[in-house]
């Protein structure tokens, strides 16, 4: 009995060969998506592109012109963004019923018109109102404030603030009620709540979609070059529009788009290791 | 006047009421348990005692303060929620399922009241924190997060944490439902001490033999309203309601 088991379990590894599965799908397909990448290579290569002028290009006055103020830009509009979204969130989470219908009302607004609609709008407000005033306090000419800046900024910031709205209602509502009420039992207001034990929470959850958006703020920029405000691509076009190499400059401009985003992923990567999970 | 004094206390959540007028009064040092059915309002009761749920009719004192209110040209002025968390300084809470912050260490989540509500001193609340983690058996743990601790070292955490208010009166929400048979002890341990160094303190609890041997006065709630109350021995080993004798028949 003893005996029959010892050569049961021995069989196997002494006396049979062990075949392991093969893959060769594998490296056929692996063959296809290089072959298809080398001939991207080689069609490039053979391209009429002027290559050696384009990092000349990608550091050119105006184009560094234009990458400033596609940063300032884009972190302004996020900021602001940011800070109203907080406090749409916390409008709808309200109890106060017209503060809720107003929020609802606002993220309905902002959310559901095209970026590239409101930037227009906001830069041509001065069609219909020569002056932005509150009675009594001041008085400006709609031109003068209506930069193509401050319309880029309203029409990217607006839209974005209302998608931060609900990213941070997710976030506050995705903390547990018994963490408030655990804040509450140790005599916490409710501002001192929210500031130590609920947003902290939340950040785990708002940080993600925050990155992910702001990565779409640093392109969305490129629609205010239709109202000529001086961000990459406007600053391409006009480099090109003198010397005729519209691919390159082109080109230029898509190389510090790419910086740009990964700069953004590797802050994203951090801010979500510093809120991480325990 | 007693520490806790509720005086026909009623609660409806929706269409259900869910406390049919609840008259308690809890004496300084003494050791309430809260017994009965699952549904019976012991829970909903604790949490209007701190103000966690607002009361539709009747009134509680803690400490000859109204809970919720501030009463002035003899009228009571219900309070805003910024006032109504001065109030719960002195009472402190434990929780079934902990509720620990989970982003802060244990230290932390000790600290965290005395620093953040009371603004006292870092260095002198550290060390007082330790000292209570040390009374809990959990100083070694104190930069431990709360993921890395057991249920039971967890709820030795919050009770820490509660503690460090100083409070006048400890209220604890079935605070071993949620933990492995094995952990209940600890737990119990630390409130049995507690108990003993004189603290006020009334418990929701399953854990009849806690309430034997550590409760001064042990009520029974069935539906919403005190069906028997009385010491333990009477009410544990000589009920004289169905009611009680039907619970005590299914738990002991």
């Amino acid at each position: 009995m003893a005996s029959d088991l010892r050569t049961a379990e021995e069989a196997p590894s002494s006396e049979l060969v062990v075949v392991p599965l093969r893959h060769p799908w594998r490296w056929v397909s692996g063959a296809v998506i290089l072959l298809v990448i080398a001939g991207l290579g080689w069609a490039m290569s053979g391209a009429a592109i002027q290559w050696e002028d384009v990092p000349g290009f990608f550091t050119h006055p105006v184009m560094l012109e234009g990458l400033l103020n596609t940063i300032v830009l884009a972190v302004a509009a996020q900021g602001g963004a940011i800070l109203l979204g907080v406090v749409i969130a916390l409008m709808r989470l309200s109890a106060n019923p017209v503060a809720r219908w107003f929020a609802v009302g606002y993220i309905w607004l902002f959310r559901g018109l095209p970026v590239l609609l409101q930037i227009l709008i906001w830069f041509n407000l001065a069609l219909v109102f020569q002056n932005i005033s509150i009675p009594m306090l001041f008085s400006v000419p709609t031109n003068v404030v209506m930069t193509a800046f401050v319309a880029a900024l309203l029409g990217l910031g607006l839209n974005e603030s209302a998608y931060m709205a609900e990213i941070v209602r997710a976030g506050l509502s995705s903390v547990d009620s018994g963490q408030t009420e655990a804040a509450k039992s140790i005599g916490m207001t409710p501002f001192t709540t929210l500031r130590r034990v609920v947003l902290p929470q939340a950040m785990r959850v708002i940080i993600p979609p925050t990155g992910n958006n702001f990565i779409n703020m640093i392109k969305g920029t490129s629609m205010a070059s239709v109202i000529a405000f001086l961000e990459l691509i406007h600053a391409a076009n006009n480099i090109s529009s003198r010397n005729l190499e519209i691919m390159e400059t082109l080109f230029a401009a898509a190389a510090w788009y790419l910086v740009m985003v990964s700069l953004a992923s590797i802050g994203q990567h951090y801010l979500e290791r510093a809120y991480g999970p325990r | 006047m007693a520490l806790v004094e509720a005086v026909g206390v009623r609660k409806s959540f929706g269409h259900t009421e869910v406390l049919k007028g609840i008259d308690l009064e809890v004496e300084r040092g003494e050791v309430v348990c809260l017994l009965g059915p699952s549904g019976a309002g012991k829970s909903t009761f604790l949490r209007c005692v701190n103000h966690l749920e607002t009361i539709d009719a009747g009134r509680i004192w803690v400490d000859g303060v109204p809970v919720g209110f501030r009463s002035a040209n003899g009228k009571l002025y219900e309070l805003r929620e910024r006032e109504a968390a001065h109030q719960r300084r002195d009472v402190g809470m434990v929780f079934q399922r902990f509720n620990l912050f989970p982003h802060r260490t244990a230290l932390e989540n000790v600290m965290e009241g005395p620093v953040q509500v009371l603004g006292r001193d870092r260095a002198e609340v550290r060390a007082e924190a330790l000292a209570l983690l040390e009374r809990v058996g959990l100083a070694e743990k104190a930069s431990s997060y709360p993921a890395q601790l057991s249920g039971g070292q967890q709820q030795r955490v919050a009770i820490a944490r509660a503690l460090a208010m100083k409070p006048k009166l400890m209220l604890f929400d079935e605070p071993t439902s949620a933990l492995d048979p094995e952990l209940v002890g600890e737990v119990l341990d630390v409130m049995t001490s507690l108990a003993r160094e004189g603290m006020t303190m009334i418990v929701v609890t399953h854990e009849i033999g806690f309430a034997r041997s550590v409760a001064d006065r042990v009520v029974f709630l069935v539906d919403g309203a005190v069906v028997e109350t009385g010491s333990p021995a009477d009410v544990l080993d000589n009920p004289r309601q169905p009611r009680t004798r039907q619970f005590l028949a299914k738990v002991l």
